[in-house]
């Protein structure tokens, strides 16, 4: 039995703007082991990476807010510590990669400065031991001539470089958790796999667990072991990836798996597509979310929110019509057509 | 077939600025460097490549928005890059585009309305009552609500503008749509949708497309053929069977095998590729790919290589390849 890292428990989070109250996360759990990786995917805007900045409290407040829930990490709930605290974990403990490597290093500073930055923040190391663990970090990442690298600044290197350097300065404290927010939807294809491969290699090596954000499922297929499907700030399936990719339950999952351009896919036939757009989070919205745009929807989708049941031991879902009493019927032909037929 | 478009030899060099004040820069990006294509009428030629490579400034280069440094652009049989402004305007309307950020190319401050209709104000065609008409009709082409002609881009989701970006592409009823990553900037669900509506209204419409994209999945399924290019060449062109059934490039074969497994039961064998593609301000000798060539030989290094033609339509520029 590997021992529990992180649990998040009815997590909520508010942005306000004006009188206009967004919910963008409302009501997410999931649990996570060590040595483990969790895939969160989902729509823009469905609340997948305002749940993984809340793990590290970096919510700007104003606007946003945690209204509710606990973030556990290895027993301690991180909503509850001290600002001294959560500063102790974040980036030590716990860190986290950004989807833009561009944006998110400092243009100004050396790259080696900026990761014996974060080296020097928590470990009580001198100057020439930091440098010393910064030039092994780039080496690890596979950043060719290190020393040299150390004295360039971040312009001087490529997207898919920028990207490792900021893996290097997330690993750098050896972190048990670390957060990668769509690490490689900046980056090309043959990058990406790079990206990926070093990752999944890294986990390996230095035993963390890895919540992996992202909108692109083959990136799930290819890194994590559990996955929780999202949408408009709830988790509406999750489970074993395995299991979800065999048998998928919630009907939005079948949209997104369907909607997947497919090597077997035949060019004469229409893609299949979710009819309309995600639902807009500053009103409240009555019973499931995904209502609108689900082509199995009934009178009580509108009335009552589906709570997430769990039909399959360790594999939940939150439908009306998928729990241990009723299954749905998937239907080949649900997202066919989607919402370009112009009736 | 008679092409529609005829690419031949097209080169964009861009100077850049000397370091040292006042001295004249010898030195170029070399973004796209002697480019052969065609396309015939009312197919799909894709063009993929990392980011980098000359996509755009291909795409861009060929209905001359930015001018080329040198080489030919025959449109069904004039040649763009000589014609003198009135009539490349003229001929200009036969070509359209469609942008990559939806959220970028609609002028916010205009109506939806207004930013259809504008190409027919440019080109001076039909009065208002019958623009109306035509904007009105082409929100109900592209599968939007007649009414939103009053409404600002900033009501829109992203498929939504992407929509409104293919209806201005349509106004004048052009030829050749060109189409510059369309649906890279949406999400996958909305994305279906998008791709759907170009597939439809190419069938239409008669259209001819030039689909740039660098997701491989989207491209195999919207394209007739397919060009690969690396460092301002196009290393590989044949139809996307050729392409994806027996890539002769190793950049090619590279390239499509580092797209993401389809299943979390996929054990896919991968070519990755060593380090990034190389600065265009200086590229390797011989063949500009050898440095990340898994099966690069001494004579790569030295000479570029020619281009084989290895079946009908299926060209590669590669020193392993046999005639």
């Amino acid at each position: 039995m590997s021992q529990q890292l992180l649990r998040v428990k009815d997590l909520q989070v508010e942005f306000k703007s004006g009188s206009i109250t967004n919910k963008a996360v409302n009501g997410v759990s999931f649990d996570l082991d060590a040595n483990e990786s969790i895939g969160i995917v989902g729509e823009s805007g469905s609340g997948k990476s305002v749940t993984a900045t809340s793990i590290l409290r970096l919510i700007p407040n104003p606007p946003g807010k945690i209204t509710g829930g606990d973030i556990y990490f290895k027993g301690n709930n991180l909503l509850e510590m001290s600002n001294n605290d959560i500063r102790k974990v974040r980036g030590n403990e716990i860190s986290m990669i950004f989807q833009d490597p561009s944006t998110s290093l400092n243009p100004v500073f050396k790259v080696g400065n900026q990761l014996m930055e974060s080296i020097r923040t928590h470990q009580n190391v001198s100057k020439k031991e930091a440098k010393k663990k910064a030039i092994e970090m780039l080496e690890l990442v596979g950043i060719p001539a290190p020393e040299k690298r150390m004295n360039m600044y971040p312009h001087e290197f490529s997207g898919g470089m920028r990207q490792r350097v900021m893996i290097a300065i997330a690993l750098s404290c050896n972190p048990e958790l670390l957060i990668a927010d769509e690490p490689t939807t900046a980056l090309d294809v043959t990058v990406q796999a790079q990206i990926l491969n070093l990752m999944k290699d890294l986990q390996a090596r230095l035993q963390m667990s890895i919540i992996m954000i992202t909108h692109d499922l083959g990136v799930v297929w290819e890194t994590c072991d559990k996955m929780i499907v999202m949408y408009a700030g709830r988790v509406v399936e999750s489970g074993e990836v395995k299991a979800i990719y065999q048998n998928p339950l919630h009907p939005y999952t079948w949209g997104l798996l369907d909607s997947q351009i497919t090597e077997s896919q035949e060019s004469t036939e229409a893609l299949s597509a979710i009819p309309g757009s995600p639902p807009d989070l500053s009103y409240e919205i009555k019973g499931c979310p995904f209502a609108d745009r689900c082509p199995y929807a009934q009178a009580i989708c509108y009335e009552t929110t589906p709570e997430l049941a769990e039909p399959y031991q360790g594999h939940a879902v939150a439908c009306h019509f998928q729990t241990t009493e009723q299954q749905l019927e998937r239907r080949e032909d649900a997202y066919v057509d989607g919402s370009t037929s112009r009736s | 077939m008679e092409a529609l478009l005829e690419v031949k030899d097209l080169k964009k060099h861009f100077p850049v600025a000397s370091t040292i004040p006042f001295k004249k820069s010898t030195q170029s990006v070399k973004a796209v460097d002697g480019v052969n294509f065609n396309v015939y009428p009312g197919e799909t030629l894709g063009v993929v490549g990392e980011s980098g490579c000359g996509k755009s400034t291909m795409a861009r280069l060929v209905n001359q928005l930015i001018t080329p440094t040198s080489g030919i652009v025959h449109f069904k049989g004039d040649d763009l890059v000589t014609m003198n402004k009135e009539t490349l305007r003229e001929t200009r309307k036969k070509i359209q585009m469609i942008f990559q950020d939806p959220y970028a190319s609609l002028d916010p401050r205009i109506s939806v309305g207004e930013l259809i209709a504008e190409p027919l104000v440019i080109h001076n065609v039909g009065d208002k009552a019958s623009r109306k008409k035509r904007v009105e009709e082409l929100l109900e082409i592209v599968g939007l609500n007649k009414r939103f002609a009053d409404r600002y881009p900033h009501e829109f989701s992203g498929g939504q503008r992407q929509r409104i970006n293919i209806a201005r592409a349509l106004t004048i009823n052009p030829e050749l749509v060109i189409c510059d990553e369309p649906v890279s900037a949406l999400d996958v669900s909305v994305q279906a949708q998008v791709i759907n509506l170009l597939k439809q209204l190419q069938a239409e419409f008669q259209l001819t497309y030039i689909f740039i994209s660098h997701d491989l999945n989207v491209v195999r399924y919207t394209c007739d053929r397919i060009a690969v290019m690396y460092l301002g060449k196009i290393v590989e062109i044949g139809t996307y069977e050729q392409i994806y059934s027996n890539p002769k490039h190793p950049y090619t074969k590279a390239l499509f095998s580092a797209i993401p497994k389809e299943s979390p039961f996929d054990d896919k064998e991968r070519i990755i590729l060593k380090g990034t593609v190389p600065s265009p301000l200086n590229p390797p000798s011989g063949c500009s790919f050898h440095e990340r060539c898994p099966v690069a030989i001494d004579i790569c290094s030295k000479q570029e290589p020619n281009v084989v033609t290895t079946a009908n339509t299926h060209q590669a520029s590669c020193h392993l390849i046999q005639k």
